[in-house]
Formats: C-alpha cells, sequence, structure tokens
C-alpha cells in the first residue's frame, strides 16, 4: 500500500483507519452498555441476558464463517473447473 | 366478459412496444408502460374481476385481493426502476423481453385459477430465459440453456400436480392446501424449483450473474418473488416449508462467503432472503404471512438495488470479480453510497426496510415459541450482515486501492439507483405506508427501544466479526461448487457411461446378429430378387395398367364394405 499522503485518499490513510476503529469500539461498548438502561424483552429467557445480542451475534458469525472455511476446502475448484470438464468431454454447449 | 384492464396485457403490449417503436417513442414506452400497469392495478378490486371460456374450463384471468396486489404494485414499480436504470444502455430486445417477463409475474400474481397461473408461470420462464441470453457471452448462453432447462422441467412437475388436482377434485381454484398427497406434492415441488430451493436452487447462482449488468436487475426480482407469492396463496402453513426456509437461509449465507464473483454474492443472497420468506409461509401465522408478504417487497427494492450497484460497477470497469475490484469508492462515490443504502436494508439495519419486514417474521416465530427457528433467524439476520451487508461494499468500494479510476454511473443508472435508495429508507422510516398494504391487519410495532438495541448488538458485532476474520476471508480467484455440479459433472458422467455400456452391449449383438442377418439376407434375396439377377416374387415389373386395376378392384371392395356397414 502507498503510505505516501498526498496520494492517499484521507480515508484510507493509518490515521483516519485508527480513528475509525476506535470510534467502532466506542459505539460497540455503547451498544451493550445502553442495555443497563433500555429493557430487551426476551421471549426465551436467554435472549434477554445482559449483551446476549453481542454475543450471539459474534459468536454466529465466527461459526458461519469458520464452517465456510472448512467446506471451501471441499467445494473450491479453479475457475475453468467446469470449462476443462468441457475440453474433457470435447463438445461446445451444457 | 372483462370488466377491467388486465394489467398483465398491458405490460405485454408495452414490451411488444417497445420492439417496434424507436428514439424517444421508445424510451416513453419504457417509463410509461409501468406507470399505466400500476394504475390499472389499483382498478382490480377484490374478488374475480374477470373470466374467459376455455376448453371446458371457465378460467379467472384476473382475480384481486390485497397480497395479489401487494405483489403486482412491487412487480410494476421494480419493472419502472429497471426501465428507468437500463433504457440507455440496454438493447431493445432486452428490454422488450425483461417487460413480457415482468408481465408474466404480473399475471401470476392476478391468477384466479391453477391454469391461468401456469401459463403465466411459463411465459416468465421464456421471457427470463431470453434475458439470461442477452448477456451475449458464451457462458450466458450455456448458462441459459442450464436456466432454460431447470424451469420447463420445474414446468412439467407443477403441470403434473396441476393436471391431478384437476382430474381429483374438479376444482382448478387458487386456494389454500397441503402437501398431502402426490398432486399438491407435485405442485408444491414445482413452486419451489421457482423459488430456488435446495437441491434444484443451483440455476439462479448459475444464471444470474452471467446475464448483462442491467439484465440481471430485473432477473433478481421477478421469479422467486413468484414462487412467494404462490407459496403464500396455495400453501400457507405447510410444516416442510419451515424446514426448507432454514436450509435456504444457511445455505444461502455459507455459499456467498465462499463466493469471488460479485454479482454470484447477490445472487446467493437472493436464495437466503427468500429462505426467510418460504419459512415464514411455513409459519403460516396471519403475523408470518404479513412478515412474508412485507418482506418481498422489501427484497425487491433494496436486491434491486444492490444488482443496480453491482451493474454498474461491471458497466464501468468490465470486472466482476472480488480480487479484481477495490477502492472505487474514490471516483464511484454515488454507486458506492447507494450500494451501501441496500446492503444496509439487505441487513435489516433499523430505519431501512429491512428492519421492518425481517423482524416481523422473527416475531412470528417467537409467538408461535418456535425456539429453534428464532435463533437460526436471529443468526442468519447477522449472517446476512455479514455475507452481504459488509462484504459486498466492502470488497467493491474498498478492500485494497485496485488502481481502478472508473467514472460514476451513467445518470439514468444513478437516478433508478437513488429512487431505489429513498424507497428503501422511506419502508424503513414510515413503514406504515407498507403495513397498510399487507393481507392482515398489522398489529406490529417494529420500532420499540429494546428491539432496535438487540439488532443493533447483533449487527454491529457482526460487523467487529467481519473485520477481525478478514484474514480468513481472503478472496481466492476460485469458483465453488454447488448443486449443478450434479447435473453438470455426475449426470452427465452417468449418462456417458451408459452410453459406452449400450454401445459396447450393441456391439457384441452386432456380431451376434450379423450370422443371422446373413441367413435373413438370403431368404430376402429369394423373395424380392436383389442382387442374384433375377427377379423375386416383390420385385418383378408390374405394369402401370395392371397396378391400376387392383387400386380399382381395392377402392370397391371398400366402398361395399362401407356401404354394408352403413346400410347394418
Amino acid at each position: 500500500m502507498n503510505h505516501d499522503t498526498q496520494n492517499n485518499h484521507w480515508l484510507v490513510r493509518p490515521t483516519t483507519i485508527r480513528k475509525l476503529w476506535w470510534g467502532f469500539y466506542v459505539v460497540l461498548a455503547l451498544t451493550v452498555l445502553a442495555q443497563a438502561f433500555v429493557y430487551i424483552k426476551g421471549y426465551f429467557t436467554i435472549d434477554g441476558w445482559f449483551g446476549f445480542g453481542a454475543a450471539f451475534g459474534f459468536l454466529a458469525c465466527l461459526a458461519m464463517v469458520v464452517f465456510a472455511k472448512l467446506l471451501g476446502f471441499v467445494l473450491k475448484r479453479d475457475e475453468d473447473f467446469y470449462e476443462r470438464q468441457k475440453d474433457e468431454r470435447g463438445d461446445d454447449d451444457v | 366478459m372483462f370488466d377491467v384492464l388486465p394489467p398483465a396485457l398491458v405490460m405485454v403490449a408495452g414490451g411488444i412496444l417497445i420492439g417496434v417503436a424507436r428514439g424517444h417513442l421508445r424510451t416513453l414506452f419504457v417509463l410509461g408502460t409501468p406507470l399505466l400497469t400500476l394504475w390499472a392495478i389499483w382498478q382490480i378490486p377484490d374478488g374475480v374481476a374477470a373470466t374467459v371460456g376455455f376448453l371446458d374450463y371457465t378460467l379467472e384471468p384476473v382475480e384481486g385481493n390485497p397480497v395479489r396486489r401487494l405483489f403486482a404494485t412491487i412487480f410494476a414499480m421494480m419493472a419502472f426502476g429497471g426501465g428507468l436504470y437500463a433504457y440507455r444502455q440496454a438493447k431493445w430486445y432486452e428490454l422488450s423481453a425483461a417487460y413480457i417477463y415482468a408481465a408474466g409475474a404480473i399475471g401470476v400474481s392476478f391468477a384466479g385459477d391453477l391454469i391461468t397461473m401456469f401459463l403465466y408461470w411459463e411465459l416468465m420462464a421464456l421471457f427470463s430465459t431470453v434475458v439470461v441470453w442477452c448477456g451475449g457471452t458464451p457462458a450466458a448462453r450455456a448458462a441459459g440453456i442450464r436456466y432454460a432447462i431447470m424451469h420447463l422441467l420445474g414446468g412439467v412437475i407443477l403441470k403434473v400436480g396441476i393436471e391431478g388436482i384437476v382430474v381429483h377434485t374438479g376444482t382448478y381454484d387458487i386456494q389454500p392446501m397441503l402437501a398431502t398427497n402426490f398432486d399438491t406434492w407435485m405442485v408444491l415441488i414445482g413452486i419451489l424449483i421457482n423459488a430456488a430451493a435446495p437441491p434444484i436452487s443451483a440455476w439462479l447462482s448459475d444464471a444470474y450473474p452471467e446475464a448483462s449488468p442491467t439484465g440481471s436487475v430485473f432477473l433478481s426480482a421477478f421469479t422467486t418473488k413468484t414462487a412467494v407469492l404462490a407459496l403464500i396463496m396455495l400453501f400457507p402453513g405447510e410444516p416442510v416449508l419451515v424446514g426448507v426456509g432454514l436450509f435456504m437461509i444457511m445455505y444461502g449465507i455459507i455459499m456467498a462467503l465462499l463466493e469471488n464473483d460479485i454479482r454470484r454474492i447477490l445472487a446467493y443472497s437472493i436464495v437466503n432472503q427468500v429462505g426467510f420468506m418460504v419459512c415464514a409461509v411455513g409459519i403460516g401465522t396471519e403475523m408470518a404471512l404479513n412478515g412474508a408478504a412485507s418482506h418481498a417487497f422489501a427484497h425487491i427494492l433494496y436486491k434491486a438495488l444492490l444488482f443496480m450497484s453491482a451493474g454498474a460497477v461491471i458497466y464501468r470497469t468490465g470486472m466482476h470479480r472480488c480480487t479484481d475490484l477495490g477502492g472505487l469508492f474514490r471516483t464511484m462515490p454515488i454507486t458506492a453510497i447507494c450500494g451501501i443504502i441496500g446492503a444496509l436494508a439487505i441487513s435489516g439495519f433499523p430505519l431501512t426496510s429491512g428492519f421492518t419486514t425481517k423482524t416481523m417474521i422473527s416475531q412470528a416465530a417467537a409467538d408461535q415459541s418456535l425456539v429453534f427457528v428464532w435463533f437460526m433467524l436471529a443468526a442468519a439476520s447477522a449472517g446476512v450482515f455479514l455475507h452481504a451487508g459488509i462484504k459486498f461494499p466492502w470488497f467493491v468500494f474498498f478492500q485494497k486501492d485496485s488502481g481502478l479510476r472508473p467514472k460514476d454511473a451513467p445518470w439514468n443508472m444513478t437516478a433508478a439507483m437513488v429512487l431505489l435508495s429513498a424507497l428503501c429508507i422511506l419502508f424503513g422510516v414510515y413503514p406504515s405506508l407498507l403495513y397498510d398494504l399487507l393481507p392482515y391487519p398489522v398489529e406490529y410495532v417494529p420500532y420499540t427501544a429494546g428491539k432496535v438495541l438487540f439488532y443493533l448488538q447483533l449487527l454491529l458485532f457482526s460487523g467487529l466479526a467481519f473485520f477481525l476474520l478478514l484474514p480468513l476471508m481472503k478472496r481466492t480467484q476460485t469458483i465453488s461448487l454447488d448443486w449443478d455440479w450434479f447435473w453438470r459433472v455426475v449426470l452427465f458422467r452417468t449418462a456417458r457411461g451408459i452410453y459406452i455400456v449400450v454401445a459396447l452391449a450393441a456391439t457384441t449383438l452386432q456380431t451376434g446378429f450379423d450370422s443371422r442377418a446373413a441367413a435373413l439376407k438370403k431368404k430376402a434375396e429369394d423373395a424380392f430378387g436383389a442382387g442374384t439377377g433375377r427377379n423375386g416374387v416383390f420385385a418383378r415389373a408390374w405394369s402401370i395398367g395392371s397396378t391400376a386395376l387392383w387400386i380399382a378392384v381395392l377402392l370397391t371392395a371398400y366402398v361395399l364394405f362401407y356401404e354394408i356397414d352403413v346400410a347394418m
């Protein structure tokens, strides 16, 4: 990456990105802390626990990303996979 | 016969006129037809508004009720948005086909009986295939053929079911049923194929990304949502749909996470979003059906917006892989902002249309105490933000500096994107505008402090997960195998295997036959005299005179027998 601040858009400068991260952390903390003042109605008990939405959202995403990553080892192929299938059978359709 | 102007016919006429007209007149037809159709849609009263005799049947091509009008309205709005987006860039035949395709969707919306529904269903299949072909590349041609095969197959299954229902019950009205016997199962499967339910889901992610940048905007809107409407009208509360829907939701997320092609990411997220609707239809309460209908409405707007944003990028750069793109926010800011609004809406962020509709489905699950379903939907809401809400804008507009500095979208594309962005926010801020159109009275309040806070926690921490896990999601220049592998590779190899076995068997039999054939040949030569130099019985030359005589004898005999038959 080009670190020359002259050429870099302000949004991608490392200083900006650091600030954005700090801002993001503050917002994240606020959404959890706000639960001290705002009542979240739990339909099934645990979904009303303090910070449940945050923990569930994070862990669900972690689980999905890891699962997708593992599945990728099985399902990923080179981009010309189907073209090579075609060459193998020597026709040009379907 | 017709008390009203059938909206589908207005749209078909518009589609044909687009093909005939040129210049400004064509522009007028492109932009005017959907508006006239919209007017016609709101003239349709509740109940059957038109009947037509067909063979022994009395068809009801136009029947109105709130949910039908809701879907037809959004289809017509979408045709307008798509037309505005496409009319200066797309070929006339693509626009023409897209409008007749939209007419098919509107026709299904108002179809009062299964036969009419089937006819419009096939109209959609035919003209959507043409839209896929308008991609113009060899890949688009091949994908279009696969797409057509899948939809014609789905059509046949649907037809088998409809025939069965007509024969066994004598009625062909559109009314709620459950999948309890062969006929109803066939109808359900036929509809689910169009909803991109597994395992016949791969047609969507296979074909839509091969269409032109403008064509995929139209494709994203009609086929799957028409299937959702059909499910709402025919299979509300069918328990199978809950499981099917949940599978579609998770499948869409996982496959989109693996994907590198920007429009294929969006295609998988259609499956994911339609999964929410299918699941809601399966729950089947008034709240759930309202949720399914309103989510379909909201979904068409933001998904088209996302495809427009992706289309503008592809139109300007000619590139469609995450690995090739990045950093485009510098020179395409409006496309980026509109894309982000669409991404927030699909993620169901508060103040967007996705929030006011998707949470209704979760509420319906909670009301029915469906614990597992509710937690899956909550996980999926987080997953949508992950796979579409952040992944799409991040990899296209931010990520790294790809060095590309394309111009922003042409003005008509921009206008369409701004229009849809505004609608996504409008229905998010004033949900009652949409709630008033729903089939059942709405007692749901989307904006309570607790709900908003819960979803903010869920979504923002998904965002945190995305950026922390970025190393795990590095895009690779790959494709992922999907269900279509089964027919593009396994089915093909099986067919080739059978062919080889049959060919082998044929050769073996051939040798056996050859010796018998030699004996037969000998006999034939005796009869026909060919190759022997002498004339066999059947090979002698007969004079024309005697042939004519024999024919006369035969005819006389025929007349004689006929007379006798009549006389008796």
